[in-house]
């Protein structure tokens, strides 16, 4: 009995960080609004129930009604189709800007935790170059002198938001540089490009991926910024940022074209906080069960 | 809990008496606004008054307040309240004396001769004179000055001060539009300027003009400031102050109306037709509705090829060097839809370059009637088909727009030609809705017959230098603001293809051109008139733009303003200077 | 400590130097050259012409001569001449902003603190708790709601029905005529709605961040101990768990300082506001590069002295820095 009492208290990582993420009922609600958007935008085209380009000058800027349950804009295009399709672009940018940036972090942070010295200084500077610039002017230059589109704002995005990776990243390989498993690799003649990607990386993990859950959330909302400036996503394709500028407009006349895109972006922006405040407290091995 | 209370104690204790302070702040200051606002009648007989001011918003602010400077709006509706013209067009579309007094013609039409108002004073002081005449016009010519505005002063050959009041311009060749181009505000104060380099003058930020209104302060960023000029020659505006206030976003300019603080802005069509008619904006603006000598098109580049030196046509456009494509693009697009949808009525089809209702515009000329099956035909006599493979209907399109990416050809609703999609882009500037909003519409409909298209806004000044200029594009959709008279030699002619030049499609008409010459090189009215008019014909049937609309202008200006009389193509800020505000009602007193 | 402070000075020279060179680089990715921006006023430029623009802005010369060029008359805060109409020195276009955008920001981020710390603070010290959950809504709310549309409808209800607060702009229109209590009155209702807009928008980042800190510490085992000591829970909380968490805030505040001049752009234009971000974004528009240069370089040059600031802010807070 006493063995099999000292068996079970083993737990894996993952079981204990399930156990503590279902208890946190925000971060579950997050996380199952996140998934419903995902699955709203893969299914936009068969779940929007007009076109999102369609226009009728005939229903120009009508309220909600059972044809049109968010309303129309002002070339009579059907906002819950735009608000749907407007999904597909923030899930794009999101995805793909952080992706970017998660990778260009994890390099450099890998590299400059991992080596130290000169390494870990000039990169570091770089660090501070970056994040010493404005990043929403510095995203807006960008963007203006290159072309607005999608994949411009993707890059852009990406390329502006590494640093913060970057430093945690770092921050892992520092602590976790000198421990055992690394030394054991070492002596047994891995190379540094293994242990850094097969040994020390996988365990620093966990900060990287609140992160990025984060980092979506910001890309979100600077997405659709820049397509409220103008200079984001171009007209016709439909982003939650454009069609609020049109809302803009027409703020007192027509509420419901401002009101349901800010919501998508409030809903959205909500989940993937909840959801990445709640993995950052259930990885948290310093908080208790 | 003890402990949120007590953080709720301390932060307490902190706002409220910061809180208290500027509540007592606001009592003591009470700005007397709106003492008179429940006075306002409809009596528009009440008795013109002094007194009051006059705020107008711009979304763009003024650049530089000297007028050959200047190319953007803003600043020449300022400069325009500050300094006058040799002449000016009244109501009637008449020119009459502004500066001048009176003037000769000669015989041949070659020599004018203005004799100029005595009398006349600069704000500082000193006397208007032909000198001062004479500064713009060397100033406006010389090729260091950084101006868009001298082609028309030189077609002059002579220029010569008579005497102080006599200003005389002899003319290489007749030049139909020499008249007008005096009303243009080329007149500079020579005894402030002289010698000096006019881009560094302090009279860009500070100017000083003998016109209706007398500077007094700009704020960068804010608004600009004038007050009546005193001695100002036709008697001093009725309004104390008119101020040009800067309100970047239409959205908020529209509640700052409603609020109280503009008077007067130019409303979009939506703010015209949904936004403008609630019951207090009835009873306390007016709205006014004119047209005005502009027309929006969409501009086709028929070239290919250029030489790079001349700018001449190498090789034409193969599809829009076609007139057949050209019309059938014509016939495929709605008018009335685009004029419906996106002006909501508040303007009309275009036929032409000229305003329906002037003298040179031409009733008669071709018109394309909303015609898709006319367009197809037109399209296919001019070998466009959509050939390729048919897929099955029940494959997603993204597989076949694959394929057609990886090089097959797909019947896909695109017609081709020669292994060629046709499919291009149409270029329109950024912030303007109007424009952006007729694009999408005109994409559908373009892709109702087969033709596909890209959008692509772009910022004003990328779009004009990198796309416009160097003749980068396929079509545009932009616009001219005409001036009011109708020579448009540098739009049309087809030795206008230069870098930067007006003629930018590259339009190439020996018959045009001839009559342009013709227009503008006779002063009879009945000649140039039948040159205009064939112009109009000519080119409404070869279409080197896609003429769209003509929208009318929209301003709204509160009602207390009384005086107010728009005129067709004029617009209403002619007779600024008689606008008054009846004693009751008004609302800004300045106390010295 | 002197020392410290010295060797931060020297290592922001280097970053200093990447800042302008990064500023510098941006720019060159602009299709076209400097000049055409300028031919645009007047079309009929002659061949001439250009080439003398050409000799005047150095663009003949190899990249590298350009930059230290004009890092020679950075150096005097020279940024140059404005590119558009009205020509007017870079430097004095920012200055005419700087203030106004310096004000409305820093008057935000007294609020931000003065709120998300005790917001903060209290969420911790009641994790979970029905005060927790509701603090963290409403501060999301703030962060991720599109903070033009909540201009847009306070705009509404405050200055145009109530008429309570100006729409928008720095002054009224008598403003000349006013006492200065009325002056006074004036100026702060012009800024109610933006500072508190602005503040809305930045509380959840901080108090978040204090929030985890805030719960870090309390884990901690002195905290254990001073309790076990039998202090008063309030002193437990404020003098020791406080402490130590407000500290990597402090950094924050430090960080937040690009932040400063970094004026919104979509904030000033709805609220007329003329600051940085509106100057900045129409010369991003305008392709006015002296003038996106200079904000660039001057945003960067706050930045560090904001970071310095943070760590002499920690230095002096943290005793175990100062040691070294």
């Amino acid at each position: 009995m006493t063995v099999s009492s000292q068996q079970s208290e083993v737990r894996s990582l993952k079981y204990i960080f399930w156990r503590r993420f279902k208890k946190n009922r925000l971060a579950v609600f997050g996380g199952v609004i996140v998934f419903i958007l995902f699955t709203v935008a893969i299914l936009a085209p068969f779940i929007a129930p007009h076109g999102p380009d369609v226009i009728d000058v005939k229903h120009v800027l009508e309220p909600p009604s059972l044809q049109h349950p968010f309303g129309t804009d002002d070339l009579g295009r059907d906002i819950l189709s735009r608000v749907i399709y407007g999904s597909r672009i923030s899930l794009a940018v999101g995805f793909v800007a952080v992706g970017i940036a998660t990778i260009a972090g994890i390099i450099f942070g890998a590299l400059s935790g991992y080596y130290g010295r000169w390494a870990d200084t000039v990169i570091m500077r770089f660090v501070d170059i970056m994040l010493a610039i404005p990043t929403f002017f510095l995203i807006l230059a960008v963007i203006a002198m290159l072309e607005p589109g999608i994949w411009n704002i993707m890059i852009v995005i990406g390329l502006t938001s590494w640093m913060g990776v970057a430093r945690l990243v770092r921050a892992e390989f520092l602590s976790l540089k000198e421990r055992e498993f690394v030394l054991a690799a070492r002596a047994l003649g891995a190379s540094d490009f293994r242990i850094i990607f097969r040994h020390i990386l996988p365990n620093a993990m966990s900060p990287v991926l609140v992160s990025a859950v984060l980092g979506i959330a910001g890309a979100v909302l600077v997405e659709s910024a820049l397509s409220f400036l103008g200079i984001g996503v171009q007209p016709p394709t439909a982003s939650w940022g454009n069609i609020l500028t049109i809302g803009k407009d027409n703020i007192e006349i027509a509420w419901w074209i401002s009101v349901f895109p800010g919501i998508a972006i409030f809903i959205t922006v909500l989940a993937y906080n909840l959801l990445g405040e709640g993995i950052r407290d259930s990885i948290d091995p310093r908080l208790k069960i | 809990m003890y402990r949120t209370s007590h953080i709720a104690y301390r932060v307490l204790h902190i706002l409220l008496p910061f809180i208290t302070f500027l509540i007592t702040a606001a009592n003591c200051a009470k700005i007397d606004k709106e003492a008179n606002a429940a006075q306002l009648t409809n009596n528009s007989t009440a008795p013109a008054a002094y007194g009051d001011t006059l705020v107008e918003g711009t979304i763009g602010e003024p650049s530089v307040l000297i007028p050959m400077l200047a190319g953007d709006s803003a600043s020449q509706n300022v400069a325009s309240l500050v300094i006058n013209g040799l002449v000016k067009y009244d109501k009637d579309l008449t020119l009459v004396g502004d500066l001048a007094e009176s003037w000769d013609i000669s015989k041949n039409g070659l020599v004018i001769t203005f004799y100029l108002k005595k009398g006349v004073k600069w704000t500082d002081g000193v006397e208007f004179t032909a000198d001062d005449v004479m500064f713009g016009y060397k100033t406006i010519i010389n090729e260091k000055t950084p101006t868009a505005y001298s082609e028309d002063y030189k077609q002059v050959k002579k220029a010569e001060v008579i005497d102080r009041y006599t200003f005389r311009i002899t003319y290489e060749k007749p030049f139909a539009p020499a008249l007008g181009s005096w009303g243009n505000l080329i007149v500079l104060p020579k005894h402030l300027l002289e010698g000096k380099d006019i881009t560094k003058s302090e009279l860009g930020r500070h100017p000083i003009g003998m016109g209706r209104f007398k500077f007094l302060k700009w704020t960068p960023g804010q608004d600009v400031v004038l007050e009546a000029n005193p001695g100002y020659f036709e008697g001093r505006p009725y309004i104390d102050r008119y101020i040009y206030r800067v309100i970047p976003d239409p959205a908020t300019m529209f509640l700052e109306l409603k609020a109280g603080g503009i008077d007067w802005m130019g409303l979009t069509p939506i703010q015209y037709t949904r936004q403008a008619n609630t019951a207090y904006l009835e009873k306390n603006f007016k709205k006014y509705r004119y047209p005005v000598p502009a027309y929006t098109y969409m501009g086709l580049n028929l070239c290919l090829r250029r030489e790079t030196k001349t700018g001449k046509c190498i090789e034409k456009h193969p599809w829009f060097g076609d007139k057949r494509v050209r019309q059938a693009i014509a016939y495929a697009i709605d008018k009335h839809e685009i004029v419906d949808g996106v002006l909501f009525g508040l303007g009309s089809p275009a036929t032409g370059p000229y305003v329906p209702n002037t003298w040179p515009y031409n009733p008669n000329v071709k018109k394309y009637d909303y015609n898709p099956e006319k367009a197809k035909e037109l399209l296919a006599d001019a070998g466009w088909k959509d050939t390729g493979i048919e897929l099955p209907h029940w494959l997603p399109s993204l597989f076949g727009r694959m394929l057609k990416w990886a090089g097959w050809n797909i019947k896909d609703g695109v017609l081709d030609k020669d292994g060629r999609s046709f499919e291009f882009t149409i270029l329109t500037n950024q912030g303007n809705t109007v424009r952006i909003n007729t694009a999408v519409i005109i994409q559908r409909r373009l892709e109702a017959v087969g033709i596909k298209i890209n959008v692509r806004i772009l910022e004003w000044s990328t779009f004009i230098n990198e796309f416009i200029d160097k003749r980068r594009f396929e079509a545009v959709i932009l616009g001219w603001g005409l001036g009011l008279d109708p020579d448009q030699y540098d739009i049309w002619h087809s030795g206008k293809t230069k870098e930067k030049e007006f003629n930018f499609v590259s339009y190439n008409n020996p018959e045009v051109d001839a009559l342009l010459e013709k227009g503008r090189r006779t002063f009879d009215m009945e000649e140039r008139k039948k040159a205009y008019f064939r112009i109009h014909e000519i080119l409404a049937d070869e279409l080197p733009y896609i003429f769209l609309y003509v929208p009318d202008a929209t301003p709204i200006v509160h009602a207390r303003f009384k005086g107010i009389d728009p005129a067709p193509l004029i617009g209403m800020g002619y007779n600024i200077d008689k606008w008054y505000v009846p004693a009751g009602q008004q609302k800004h007193k300045i106390t010295q | 400590m002197i020392t410290y402070l010295l060797k931060r000075l020297l290592e922001m020279i280097p970053t200093l130097f990447g800042i302008t060179i990064i500023s510098f680089f941006i720019i060159q990715l602009a299709p076209g050259k400097p000049t055409d921006v300028l031919a645009d006023l007047n079309p009929k430029m002659t061949p001439e012409a250009r080439e003398r623009l050409t000799k005047y802005y150095n663009l003949d010369k190899p990249i590298h001569v350009q930059y230290l060029m004009w890092l020679k008359r950075v150096v005097k805060l020279d940024f140059g001449d404005s590119f558009s109409t009205d020509r007017r020195p870079v430097w004095t276009k920012i200055k005419e902003r700087l203030s106004i955008t310096i004000l409305i920001n820093s008057l935000a981020l007294v609020l931000i603190f003065a709120i998300a710390i005790p917001i903060g603070v209290s969420s911790a010290v009641h994790q979970y708790s029905l005060y927790d959950k509701i603090t963290t809504m409403l501060v999301f709310i703030g962060f991720a709601i599109p903070t033009f549309w909540l201009a847009l409808l306070l705009m509404i209800l405050f200055g145009v029905n109530l008429h309570w607060l100006p729409v928008s702009g720095l002054k009224s229109l008598g403003y000349e005529n006013l006492s200065i209590m009325g002056k006074i009155w004036d100026s702060v209702s012009h800024l109610i709605l933006p500072v508190t807009l602005e503040a809305f928008g930045g509380l959840a980042g901080i108090s978040r961040y204090m929030r985890s800190n805030m719960l870090e510490v309390i884990r901690q085992d002195y905290i254990t101990t001073a309790r076990a000591k039998g202090l008063s829970e309030r002193k437990v909380i404020y003098k020791h768990a406080l402490r130590n968490a407000l500290l990597p805030v402090i950094t924050l505040l430090g960080l937040s300082i690009p932040g400063l001049i970094g004026g919104s752009v979509i904030f000033e234009n709805i609220f007329g506001i003329p600051g940085m971000g509106q100057l900045f974004y129409q010369s991003v528009m305008m392709r006015d590069y002296p003038v996106i240069m200079g904000i660039l370089t001057i945003g960067a040059i706050l930045t560090l002295l904001g970071n310095m600031l943070a760590d002499i802010g920690y230095a002096l807070t943290d005793p175990r820095i100062r040691a070294r």
